[in-house]
């Protein structure tokens, strides 16, 4: 066995169809980018990461919480979206309840329309919200059930927004699952007043308030003289996204789930949409900085600057003692949005580590371009990976970190690798740069715990190294 | 994010709310993964099959095997057929299981796919290599739980895995309900002590609850084998824990193979695990082992020792058929008073029973099937209990009312001690004692005037 690599002969080999969905970057000579397959549906009998349509909008939707979210469909897709997304929220937290019309047989058999209107009818009149969402599951598009019919009564009899989500999990990826969620989104845009709003508003899209990031961003944005009309969804009520029309600007992070939404928006009231990320020092200032051009008042981007330095010298000191705990180090990245994995792969540089295995749910051809840009030779970039390649991929690249979600941490504590949830169940804020040094500081303590010491892994290493000592 | 529970409770038709249950597939999956060598297959959308690993993974805290059929808007048109196929030749052409346990979802069941034809063809295709194995369990989600859908993968095992060959031989089967793989470990443990050589199935032990090797191994070294699997028809009798989840199996391999069953419910608290050990004294034709007798000593010991803390407490309960009928009868036996009692499950049985169990003793109680959390949290409104015992949704209740909660049953998103220590056996009783003890206790210490602070409890 190599130093430098673990042994992967215990795991299978790639599935044969996936081949063109895997790429390993050449070196710098020979490094031209290619095209990688991408956004299709999983094989059938692959252990797939990824999830349904349902789940798209499902995430998208899920922080608004002023709004009834109702899952017509049989228990499951209700119970497994419960409260699991640390979306917060400043206000009303009825969206972390779990409503669903728990369709049985008999309704599958004679139709769920009369139970749908009726649990419709019963939560608005018991929690008085100002919009429902109802998501339609799997068999509500097999079963017929005109849920669009039963919305439009709804909201007639109760003078609420009813808005049916098509997001039944079978017709397409998660991706058509977020464009189900910015066609519900788009619905309410432009039903509110935008007297009052001042001449520098914009709306944020994709970010979710998870661990409080919108707060960290609009308050940056309120430092600098910009105002927040809305963020979808993040801490979001349905009247700000009534209102939303009414900004100058859309900043679209994750890009994957509101790229739809910002296409529409600018198609029907001709407000441009700029692409941005908030992680990493880096494209955090590129976004601030953005933004005030685009106004092109010299206070605004004064004040960004003054904001960027005070932030970056704030943060630089405890960085730079994290820098040089793990420089060197190797990460794979696993996320769900390609766009993140961008800023990833920046954010691990800026620690001085070094991106080994790179991969996406749902990242499209461009993504991958980008990501193969980006990239250092000879990192592994990845569509729609399964559990198994992730872990070959990162025996054989050593890693000393994996980066993703709730099923993918489990594999690197397994294999003694350490991990930090980018996904649903962050703990602190991983936006901004006071997330630039949380992210640091998970990363840190994941990394160069000393439970690591412990491990089989590391101790095999320790031999290694000792004997090439000797 | 409870604040607009009403006060007084009001009966629902058409509407759930913060369920106490979930879906079949998700139970079908989990007794797959208790097969040595098993992949759980997911006919269906690929996000099921991504939600059950996801939940399942929360709960363990292990990474989660299983693959899908990824149906798409055709398949859901003209039928799942091709996407099974295509994914029985993968499976195990790439990852080489010895045994594929194929359950299905609402959509695939809607649609109408026949999953024995497709299987039957998959074999006759030679798509199924030789000497490999695939059962399969109907789990449609809009019938029963995913308590239905774990009895319904238990069954499939017996139906489709045992062989007539063979001849008697001395080991018990024990069919261990939907329980963890700590409790599963437990029951082993258990028949050990007495001297009983058993057999159990489903075992998700040193399958969900792996050391650190650091290796990511595909097919833990867990789980019942196919090769014990095809001798349970010829054991000398099976123990089946839970009448919900096991009885089905237990009675399929009685009257399929006439293995005598004894019929018990789960072995939580003093009296349950009696006629558990009482059942392997008596299957299994041993004398009670004392170090057994001595561990049931400790736990009655903790219990006298400390009865006078439970005399009278209200408590409410939330859980899965089996569970909540067996912890019942455990705060029973500690004197207190289970109020509120609820299953998400539809299960006229269970009402039956509990109302049977807390008949004369707990007349105030309200027993209900087919109920939610939002139910639970009603009630308790209406008349506030001392300690809530259910998974990790009720503590949202908990934090509401200020009422002291402890984890129980499935799921447990929130802590770590299901994975570890068991809640069945004698063992088990005692570390649900000392928890529920605790969470009364911590919640009396931080609350309690100066003067009535205690340092001797």
């Amino acid at each position: 066995m190599a130093a430098e690599t673990m042994d992967t002969m215990e795991l299978p080999d790639l599935i044969p169809e996936r081949e063109r969905q895997v790429l390993r970057k050449g070196d710098a000579q020979t490094a031209a980018v290619v095209d990688m397959e991408c956004n299709k549906a999983s094989v059938a009998g692959s252990v797939s990461q990824r999830a349904c349509v349902f789940c798209g909008s499902r995430v998208v939707l899920y922080p608004i919480s002023d709004a009834i979210h109702l899952v017509h469909g049989p228990i499951g897709c209700a119970a497994y979206t419960w409260d699991i997304r640390g979306a917060l929220s400043s206000g009303p937290q009825l969206h972390r309840n779990s409503f669903s019309t728990d369709l049985r047989e008999m309704d599958v058999i004679y139709g769920g329309e009369k139970k749908l209107e009726a649990a419709l009818m019963e939560l608005i009149a018991k929690h008085r919200p100002n919009a429902a969402f109802v998501y339609s599951t799997c068999i509500v598009g097999i079963i017929g059930d005109d849920v669009d019919a039963v919305c439009r009564r709804v909201s007639r009899a109760t003078g609420i927004p009813v808005l049916p989500v098509n997001s039944e999990g079978f017709k397409g990826t998660k991706r058509d699952g977020y464009r189900a969620a910015c066609d519900a989104l788009f619905n309410l845009v432009g039903t509110e007043p935008t007297e009052g709003l001042g001449p520098y508003s914009i709306n944020i899209l994709g970010d979710f308030n998870l661990a409080g990031e919108t707060w960290i961003i609009k308050e940056y944005l309120r430092k600098i003289g910009i105002d927040v009309v809305a963020c979808m969804t993040g801490d979001a009520r349905i009247q700000d996204i009534g209102r939303a029309h009414g900004a100058k600007l859309n900043l679209v992070q994750c890009s994957g789930s509101m790229i739809y939404l910002a296409q529409n928006m600018q198609k029907r009231y001709g407000i441009p949409f700029k692409r941005v990320s908030f992680f990493g020092i880096e494209d955090m200032a590129a976004a601030l900085y953005e933004t005030a051009q685009f106004f092109g008042a010299p206070e605004l981007m004064d004040r960004a600057r003054e904001l960027v330095r005070g932030e970056i010298d704030g943060i630089m000191p405890e960085l730079k003692r994290y820098r040089e705990k793990l420089a060197g180090k190797k990460a794979a990245v696993y996320v769900g949005g390609a766009f993140k994995a961008f800023s990833l792969v920046r954010a691990l540089r800026l620690l001085g580590m070094q991106t080994a295995v790179v991969g996406s749910q749902t990242g499209d051809k461009d993504d991958y371009r980008h990501l193969q840009e980006i990239s250092d030779p000879g990192t592994i970039i990845v569509d729609d990976s399964n559990p198994l390649e992730l872990a070959r991929f990162c025996m054989e690249k050593n890693v000393d970190l994996f980066i993703g979600g709730v099923k993918e941490r489990p594999i690197a504590y397994k294999m003694g690798i350490g991990f930090c949830d980018h996904n649903h169940e962050r703990k602190e804020p991983l936006a901004g740069f006071v997330g630039m040094l949380n992210f640091a500081k998970e990363v840190y303590g994941s990394v160069c715990s000393p439970v690591w010491k412990l491990t089989p892994r590391c101790a095999e290493r320790y031999v290694q190294r000792k004997e090439a000592v000797s | 994010m409870l604040d607009a529970t009403p006060s007084t409770h009001s009966a629902r038709e058409a509407l759930r709310i913060n369920p106490a249950k979930t879906c079949q597939p998700i139970g079908a999956m989990y007794a797959a993964l208790g097969i040595h060598g098993c992949m759980p297959h997911s006919h269906g959308s690929q996000g099921c099959c991504a939600y059950h690993r996801s939940h399942l993974t929360r709960h363990h805290k292990e990474p989660v095997m299983a693959t899908t059929s990824s149906f798409t808007e055709g398949a859901s048109v003209f039928g799942g057929l091709a996407n099974m196929t295509q994914a029985l030749n993968n499976i195990f052409t790439i990852y080489n299981p010895e045994i594929v346990a194929v359950h299905t979802t609402c959509l695939s069941e809607v649609i109408g796919d026949d999953i024995p034809m497709m299987i039957r063809k998959a074999y006759d295709e030679k798509i199924i290599p030789e000497g490999k194995v695939v059962i399969h369990a109907n789990t449609p989600s809009f019938v029963g739980s995913h308590i239905t859908g774990f009895a319904g993968m238990v069954t499939s095992m017996v139906k489709h895995l045992p062989s007539r060959a063979g001849e008697k031989h001395g080991k018990v089967n024990i069919i261990p309900g939907f329980v963890d793989p700590s409790d599963m470990r437990e029951l082993k443990r258990l028949a050990r002590e007495m001297g009983v050589p058993a057999v159990m199935f489903p075992d998700t032990s040193d399958v969900l609850d792996l050391p650190q090797t650091g290796k990511y191994v595909m097919y833990p070294h867990g789980g019942v084998t196919l090769a014990d699997m095809k001798t349970v028809s010829h054991s000398l009798g099976t123990i089946a824990l839970g009448g919900f989840t096991s009885t089905p199996a237990a009675l399929e391999l009685e009257s399929q193979y006439g293995v005598p069953a004894t019929l018990l419910e789960l072995p939580i608290g003093l009296g349950t695990t009696d006629l558990f050990i009482d059942a392997l004294h008596k299957v299994g034709g041993v004398p009670v082992a004392d170090s057994v007798a001595w561990e049931r000593g400790r736990l009655l010991d903790v219990m006298t020792d400390m009865h006078q803390y439970f005399y009278g407490k209200r408590v409410a309960v939330a859980g899965d058929p089996d569970h909540v009928i067996s912890l019942v009868q455990m705060l029973l036996e500690l004197e207190m008073r289970p109020v509120y009692v609820i299953t998400g499950s539809s299960a006229p049985r269970f009402e039956a029973r509990v109302q049977q169990l807390l008949e004369g003793r707990v007349p105030e109680a309200v027993v209900k099937q087919n109920a939610d959390l939002f139910d639970m949290h009603q009630w308790i409104k209406e008349a506030p209990v001392d300690l809530i015992v259910g998974n990790s949704y009720c503590k949202h209740i908990g934090r509401a009312e200020n009422i002291p909660t402890v984890r129980f049953g499935f799921p447990i998103l929130d802590r770590m001690g299901h994975r570890l220590f068991p809640t069945v056996g004698y063992m088990g009783a005692m570390r649900l004692i000392e928890k529920m003890l605790d969470a009364m206790l911590d919640k009396k210490d931080r609350e309690c005037p100066e003067e009535f602070f205690e340092l001797v409890q």
